[in-house]
């Protein structure tokens, strides 16, 4: 299966994503321009992070004005995987296909580190991670809390769509939520940034499974 | 508002507001030929202001040693150039935003961030690290606290929008800075060699096409304004500051590295300080051309614009790029594709001249060689100050200390020996995920991607020790930045540097630069690093009181097998603790010295570049065999701070015995010295290669133990000391 990378303008770490996803754990996958792209013919989008649009107006929400945009929509409707990573999870956020909006983090500032998130298994993303494991990954954002009503959290928790759970209450986000997928099960958004611990000498391995996972689950498709 | 004929310059002496002396009015007047207008005197005031022609610097800069065999572009382009192996080379630059910082902080230090990194990407490389370099007050004062936190906020906000990442910097706090602070940004870029590229206008016919931001009135003269002091409490007159946009700037990094690889491309220049005057005067002055541009095709942001402004303006994320004539339209679309405003201004002629049209006219025709290269170069009178005798003439004692325990906590809660994670916490330091060692280590490292090589990257300067004396300061900022890098497990290779002093026109001042240029040569030499870019920012003065002379070395070394990669921080208990190096009296300019006398005098260490290069190559060679588990430097505050800080990380502690007079061993900061831990098993092969290191403890659980000749000197558990040091910055913001 091949997954398209897309950049908008002020897109940074694509190179990131397709390290990763390619280099490192061998999938195949392109790095797609936002311009007259065609993501039709691909079996997987990827929006890695990176300021879109300098993250200007609120972070994600310019992107939502490009034509890409509506093919993103029409392609989430067909069931195959769309993964948001860091500014990719605002981008998916703003395009109404995973509930939620993020608020600055709770420090006003923009902050990087390593954070450590327990990992619900039972998705398409995460099967290959141990039960309940919690995993340290990466994290560099200043718009890191997920914000949402009492309601739909507590439904999101029900139907088994919170994916990553912060272990403390980093970022002050809601019911400590740090990746979500949508009720459909192929959407999926997550805040820390898990391409970026793909290798020991890096940033850890611990984001290596969540390749993995994806990989292998959404080719048997 | 009419413009001043050019009558008018002369007779009311015009010039002078511009920053030129009346010798440099003459002098223009007789290389023009004829009385320059307005616009003119324009072009030649920034042209020459020290910013761009460092007229007071040049024969300082030039003692510099340049040259090396892996230099392949040294200073007078945008970045200097070092050969890595395998056809690719490192790029990097340093540069000062001084002035617009102690103006709008955030601004300053975001467009000090943004010039920088075109710098690099002018030459064609593709920025792959910031590091950056602060000095500020000692955070008692509020506009201090301000300063700090946004020059942060600003470069963070710009490095993390272009997706770079932050790597590595440095602090120092002193009241000499306070309310004019140092800001000083490097980049650092990769290339392949056949993708360099150079800012030549060459080709008559050849086209000069604009590209960037529109050009407004922000920034105008800012050259000219960067070269004085800055009025801090009475600004009534300050000139609209150029505000950065990392997005635009993004996009325009993208474009022009799309266009190195096109053949059509000539020549690319950033249009830094004085804007389009500098950009087209240097690139034409370079390749031996002219350039004629017609101002009415510059891209402008504001109505009614004179030639004057538009040539003076700073705007910033501007290039200006000459290619092959004919070859426009596909260059153009280049900087379409990512929506940047990309158009022919002009083109290149024989004629040696920058021709400027508009509105039909000619407005100015000046010799690009008189703005560019001709300028009027100073041996500025220099004067050793009363000071330095009466230091020079100090004997080094020890001070006073009673309480050892509660004196090193007070040290770890000095803003700059204190932990920097309030800083770099900010700064997305993981970006494009090639970061091997992000800050709080000795130097930051990252891999050359698709290689086993690694960059490693610091920036030093210890200003209290060039003020006590230069040349010795000088070395010492050599050493300690190589000393970083070496305990990273990288070989230095090159360096730039940003020589941060106060008004040339004070003969001490001009002394210390001097002086100091002289040590960092010597050193450069002796560790095998050439300055290969750099940057001058003098003027450095509130109220006439000139700050400590501080010439910021950024140096980057090469790592030949990323399995050498070496942290400060201590790995396991039960390793051996080493010091290289046996700690003298030497408390001049030290940390402990400023804390209990509130001021610094008397020698500042004294450094043998013989033993400090032996000792630097053995320490590397340990390292390289993989004999070494953690190593870092002695420096502010001295070894029981190093000690300390190598078991932070990993919250261990130690028990180490010291020798010799309790104060000076403990707190001394004696110069070539290291902390090393070394596996149990790896002792005596390390112990064959470090010849001058002394064992002198174990790494332990959770207590840190320093004990001296005659019992426990200083003993608690590393939690206590480590929070002292980790909260200390926060805390003091509060």
């Amino acid at each position: 299966m091949k997954f398209a990378i897309l950049t908008f303008p002020g897109t940074s770490c694509e190179v990131d994503m397709h390290h990763a996803l390619s280099t490192v754990v061998g999938g195949e996958s392109e790095i797609v321009w936002h311009k007259d792209a065609d993501i039709s013919n691909y079996d997987g989008i990827i929006i890695p992070t990176g300021a879109t649009f300098g993250d200007y107006l609120r972070p994600g929400a310019l992107a939502k004005s490009t034509t890409l945009a509506n093919q993103v929509v029409a392609f989430a409707k067909t069931g195959k995987p769309v993964i948001g990573v860091g500014s990719g999870f605002h981008v998916l956020v703003e395009l109404g296909l995973l509930p939620g909006a993020f608020l600055m983090n709770p420090s006003l500032k923009f902050e990087t580190g390593k954070v450590n998130v327990k990992v619900n298994t039972n998705t398409k993303f995460t099967s290959h991670y141990d039960e309940n494991v919690v995993i340290a990954l990466p994290y560099a954002h200043q718009f890191g809390s997920y914000y949402i009503d009492e309601k739909t959290a507590q439904q999101l928790q029900d139907n088994n769509q919170v994916v990553f759970t912060y272990t403390d209450e980093s970022f002050n986000s809601i019911a400590n939520i740090a990746g979500v997928v949508n009720e459909a099960g192929n959407v999926l958004g997550v805040m820390p940034l898990p391409e970026r611990a793909v290798e020991e000498i890096i940033g850890g391995i611990d984001g290596l499974p969540f390749f993995e996972s994806t990989l292998k689950n959404w080719s048997e498709q | 508002m009419l413009e001043p004929t050019a009558q008018q310059v002369k007779d009311e002496k015009l010039y002078l507001q511009l920053g030129m002396t009346e010798e440099e009015y003459d002098l223009a007047v007789q290389m023009h030929g004829r009385l320059p207008n307005y616009t003119e005197i324009g072009l030649f005031s920034a042209m020459w202001s020290e910013h761009c022609s460092y007229k007071s610097s040049t024969p300082v800069l030039r003692r510099f040693p340049t040259k090396g065999e892996r230099v392949l572009q040294g200073p007078g382009e945008g970045a200097g150039i070092v050969d890595i192996g395998d056809n690719q080379a490192a790029v990097f630059k340093m540069e000062s935003h001084n002035s617009p910082s102690a103006i709008e902080p955030f601004i300053g230090a975001a467009t000090g961030a943004g010039g920088v990194l075109r710098d690099v990407f002018s030459m064609g490389a593709r920025p792959v690290a910031l590091v950056n370099s602060l000095r500020l007050g000692d955070l008692t004062e509020p506009r201090d606290r301000f300063l700090l936190k946004e020059a942060v906020a600003g470069m963070a906000s710009y490095g993390n929008i272009i997706g770079v990442p932050t790597i590595a910097g440095e602090v120092q706090f002193d009241q000499c800075y306070s309310k004019r602070p140092l800001v000083n940004a490097m980049a650092v870029g990769l290339l392949n060699h056949e993708d360099m590229q150079k800012g030549l206008a060459s080709g008559v016919g050849n086209t000069v096409l604009y590209a960037g931001a529109k050009t407004g009135r922000d920034g105008i003269n800012g050259a000219t304004m960067s070269s004085a002091e800055v009025a801090v409490e009475e600004n009534n007159e300050l000139p609209v500051m150029q505000a950065g946009d990392p997005y635009l700037e993004k996009l325009l990094m993208e474009a022009c590295l799309e266009l190195v690889h096109h053949d059509a491309l000539i020549g690319i220049q950033d249009m830094g300080a004085a804007g389009l005057t500098s950009s087209s005067a240097e690139m034409a002055a370079k390749a031996g051309f002219g350039v004629e541009m017609n101002l009415d095709l510059i891209p402008q942001r504001e109505e009614g614009m004179t030639p004057y402004e538009m040539m003076l303006s700073e705007s910033q994320e501007r290039m200006l790029i000459v290619v092959q004539k004919g070859s426009e339209d596909e260059i153009i679309a280049i900087f379409d594709k990512y929506g940047i405003e990309a158009c022919a201004v002009g083109h290149v002629t024989d004629d040696k001249l920058l021709r400027l049209l508009h509105k039909g006219e000619v407005v100015a025709e000046v010799s690009v060689d008189a703005l560019a290269e001709d300028n009027p170069v100073y041996n500025k009178p220099s004067q050793e100050p009363a000071y330095f005798a009466e230091f020079q003439a100090m004997e080094n004692k020890a001070p006073q200390v009673t309480d050892y325990k509660e004196t090193l906590v007070a040290l770890l809660k000095r803003p700059t020996i204190a932990s920097k994670e309030w800083i770099y916490n900010q700064f997305d330091t993981q970006a494009r995920a090639n970061t091997v060692v992000a800050p709080g280590s000795s130097a930051g490292v990252i891999r050359v991607a698709g290689t086993n090589k690694g960059l490693a990257m610091t920036s030093d300067c210890n200003s209290r020790y060039v003020y006590l004396d230069p040349e010795t300061g000088g070395k010492i900022a050599v050493a300690e930045a190589a000393r970083n890098l070496i305990c990273s497990g990288a070989e230095p290779i090159a360096v730039t540097d940003c020589l941060n002093f106060g008004s040339p026109d004070k003969p001490e001042v001009f002394w210390q630069l001097e002086k100091s240029a002289d040590g960092i040569s010597e050193a450069c030499v002796a560790l095998n690093a050439p300055i290969i870019s750099g940057n001058v920012s003098l003027s450095n003065e509130v109220n006439g009181k000139p700050i400590y002379p501080t010439p910021t070395l950024g140096m980057v070394g090469l790592i030949q097998d990323l399995n050498h990669v070496v942290t400060s921080d201590a790995k396991q208990a039960g390793d051996v603790v080493y010091v290289v190096g046996e700690a003298q009296t030497e408390f001049g300019g030290s940390e402990l010295q400023q804390m209990l006398e509130g001021k610094i005098a008397g020698k500042a260490p004294a450094l043998d570049l013989a033993v400090e290069a032996k000792r630097q190559q053995d320490v590397l060679a340990a390292i390289r065999k993989g004999l070494v588990q953690s190593a870092s430097d002695v420096s502010e505050g001295g070894l029981a701070v190093a000690l300390c800080e190598a078991v932070f990380g990993n919250e261990l502690g130690l028990d180490v015995t010291l020798t010799g007079e309790a104060v000076t061993a403990l707190f001394s900061e004696t110069q070539s010295r290291f902390v090393l831990t070394v596996a149990e098993e790896n002792v005596q092969a390390f112990e064959a290669i470090v010849t001058d290191a002394k064992k002198v403890g174990v790494v332990t659980k959770s207590t840190i133990t320093i004990n001296g000749e005659n019992g426990v000197l200083i003993q608690g558990t590393t939690s206590e000391f480590r929070d002292a040091w980790k909260g200390a910055i926060a805390c003091l913001l509060k």
